[in-house]
């Protein structure tokens, strides 16, 4: 479709929006509707638009199979790894040191930078979710690949 | 620091659910198998602690996030749960220790990271299926560890195993679908997912329709995944097309955790007064699982593919899972429990004896078999043994089970039934019996019979382990069916008294 102009022009113009709104509706997912689901499937569709209109050679430079294949694997162990932290860090006000459950995300309680970084409960959410936007992209990607490409499905 | 022991039920299903990205981001094959046994190791003792805590101290409840239940996604360890992950994963575990050389013969060298990575996931989903204590939750893991045998499936080395995959894949997919189509009623009924809070607000004698229809929907989308006599139609394609060492696992344990799930539904969640007395599920398990045995076991006789010889005797033994259910009364549940761990066992040995035989003979198919003895005598003579439980021979596992099943069926006035069991284990005997003629006393060798060398040792040495506990579990019973009288005895402490004049076929009125 790279011989259509109009395509070509607002495709182009349009793909760093999407993939802005993408980060809107992931970050922004802790306060209002959101969340890494609907974030990844977002940001997977500015891929597929630009695999559309350039050509799969072109997306695969940009977002190269073998890299893909990893990072679904990286946001589940964002995932995994967040629910393994809570094990091994202290819940917060007790007298006796107890370390938290699986996923439990009161013992991420910090006092850097009040206001701006996230902490606590609201921490683990952005961890976890953050997890889930990366594997959802990653799929969603790896999905159309198989699909468009089909010499790679063996 | 960690009070490791207070962990260990969610680390049974984080630890393997962790190393599967991490196989692959790993990638290659050496490195990736070595973590996958020593996880599949790590998780069968940590299932085996597990159940050690069990018997002292009473059931274990582990709250995640620490959120409380019934808010909250509670995981629930008891005498019947324990049971089945320690299996599951003891399983899990031997069967990846022996199936290296067959992983290399008949899976893409390119995949390799992904088969351990599906491995794993199954082993979570199963696992999970069996420790979780909130429905919903139960579908998740179901959906894990069906998603990831669906891909196991398909790597089979023909082009049929897609195929077969795609016909599990769509006839799961309508089972569990059904399953969640019965939790939202349930949800909707009683607006909590946590399992014991559902049986406490479940108003089973005066509750409006919806119940009956949720159960309706539950229980035929677990008899899909059981795989029970008219459903079981994805059964055998996927049995037969899989690699061997997916087909020993998925065959040892997949179908035995939906069983669980079945007896968790029905004495867990509905009452068994509910579904005994009030609805005819006694009538329709003992009946479906009959028919079903006799017409698997038939057919069984008539494959003259291995594999799909195991996959027809397969449906036919959960008939005989089901017929303990069905009879309702403690000692019958004991019995359907411990068979649900000796046919793990039996069928996870035998498939894996296939395993041998595919790797030197290169086919699974009866005529290609035609006097292996000769040249590969061990594996034959696992078969004998193994087969020989399959039948329910005294000194073997399968004999404790059926020995269980025959006295509580006359116990609870079942002749029929019993009688009917009697004549369906001649069948096994045809079925076994046609595979052990073929290989001892074949006139003539097949040709890559007569060229095969026997299995390696590395596939042997664990074959034969289970082999062995075959007849170990055949003598020592105090464990198996000791654990699985007390879960028995846990969900269902006083028979069901029988109110309807006929409640089974069988039963004299």
């Amino acid at each position: 479709m790279i011989s259509f102009p109009i395509i070509r022009v607002v495709s182009k113009l349009l793909i760093p929006y999407i993939l802005l709104f993408a980060l809107y509706v992931q970050f922004h997912g802790d306060f209002g509707p959101g969340g890494g689901f609907q974030a990844g499937v977002i940001f997977a569709s500015a891929i597929v638009l630009y695999a559309m209109v350039f050509g799969l050679p072109a997306a695969y430079e940009v977002a190269p199979p073998k890299v893909i294949e990893k990072l679904v694997a990286v946001g589940l162990l964002l995932y995994a790894g967040t629910g393994f932290a809570s094990l091994f860090l202290p819940r917060p006000n007790q007298d006796v040191p107890v370390t938290g459950n699986f996923l439990e995300y009161e013992v991420f309680q910090h006092n850097l930078l009040p206001g701006i970084l996230p902490t606590g409960q609201h921490l683990g959410i952005f961890l976890v979710e953050l997890g889930v936007g990366i594997t959802v992209t990653a799929v969603m990607i790896i999905i159309f690949y198989a699909f468009a490409g089909r010499e790679r499905v063996a | 620091m960690i009070d490791i022991y207070s962990q260990l039920p969610i680390l049974l299903i984080a630890i393997p659910l962790f190393a599967a990205p991490v196989c692959v981001l790993l990638g290659g094959r050496w490195l990736t198998y070595l973590l996958s046994v020593v996880v599949c190791g790590t998780t069968f003792a940590i299932s085996i602690g597990l159940m050690q805590q069990v018997i002292k101290y009473g059931p274990i409840h582990y709250e995640i996030g620490n959120w409380k239940p019934p808010y909250g996604i509670e995981y629930v360890v008891d005498g019947l749960s324990g049971f089945v992950m320690m299996f599951v994963s003891a399983l899990a575990a031997i069967v990846l220790l022996y199936g290296k050389p067959s992983i290399d013969a008949e899976i893409p060298r390119s995949k390799h990271y992904l088969f351990y990575a599906s491995y794993l996931l199954c082993m979570t989903g199963l696992l999970g299926m069996c420790i979780t204590g909130d429905l919903f939750n139960v579908f998740v893991f179901l959906e894990i560890s069906s998603l990831s045998s669906y891909a196991l499936i398909s790597l089979g080395r023909t082009r049929r195993a897609p195929l077969a995959a795609l016909q599990y894949l769509i006839l799961g997919t309508i089972g569990a679908t059904f399953f969640l189509i019965g939790i939202g009623l349930l949800y909707q009924m009683t607006g909590t997912l946590n399992m014991s809070d559902i049986a406490n607000r479940l108003d089973t004698e005066t509750g409006p329709r919806t119940l009956l229809v949720a159960f309706g929907f539950m229980t035929v989308g677990l008899f899909v995944k059981m795989a029970v006599f008219p459903l079981h139609s994805w059964l055998p394609n996927a049995y037969t097309y899989a690699p061997s060492v997916v087909t020993a696992f998925v065959a040892a344990t997949a179908t035995k955790v939906s069983v669980y799930a079945f007896i968790r539904l029905v004495f867990g969640i509905f009452k068994p007064e509910f579904a005994f007395e009030q609805m005819p599920l006694g009538t329709l398990l003992l009946t479906l699982s009959l028919v079903g045995i006799f017409i698997a076991s038939t057919a069984a006789i008539f494959q003259d593919d291995v594999k799909r010889l195991l996959a027809y005797s397969s449906i036919a033994q959960i008939g005989y899972m089901l017929l303990g259910i069905g009879m309702a009364t403690t000692d019958s549940l004991t019995a359907g429990i411990v068979h649900m761990f000796n046919h793990a066992l039996i069928k996870g040995g035998l498939f894996m004896v296939v395993g041998c035989f595919v790797l030197r003979l290169g086919s699974s198919r009866l005529s290609d078999w035609r006097g292996a003895a000769k040249t590969m005598p061990l594996t034959s003579l696992a078969w004998a043994i193994g087969g020989l439980g399959l039948i329910g021979v005294p000194m073997t596992a399968g004999f404790v089970s059926k020995w269980l099943l025959l006295t509580s069926a006359f116990e609870s006035n079942h002749q029929l039934v019993a009688g009917m069991m009697l004549v369906s284990s001649l069948l096994a005997v045809v079925y076994v019996w046609r595979v052990v003629e073929t290989l001892y006393f074949s006139e003539q060798p097949s040709a890559a019979a007569k060229e095969a060398s026997e299995a390696p040792v590395w596939m042997l040495v664990p074959m034969y382990a289970v082999i062995f506990a075959v007849l170990v579990f055949g003598v020592w019973t105090q464990f198996s069916a000791g654990l699985a009288a007390e879960a028995a005895q846990s969900l269902l402490p006083l028979d069901l008294v029988p109110t309807a004049p006929t409640v089974s076929p069988g039963g004299t009125p």
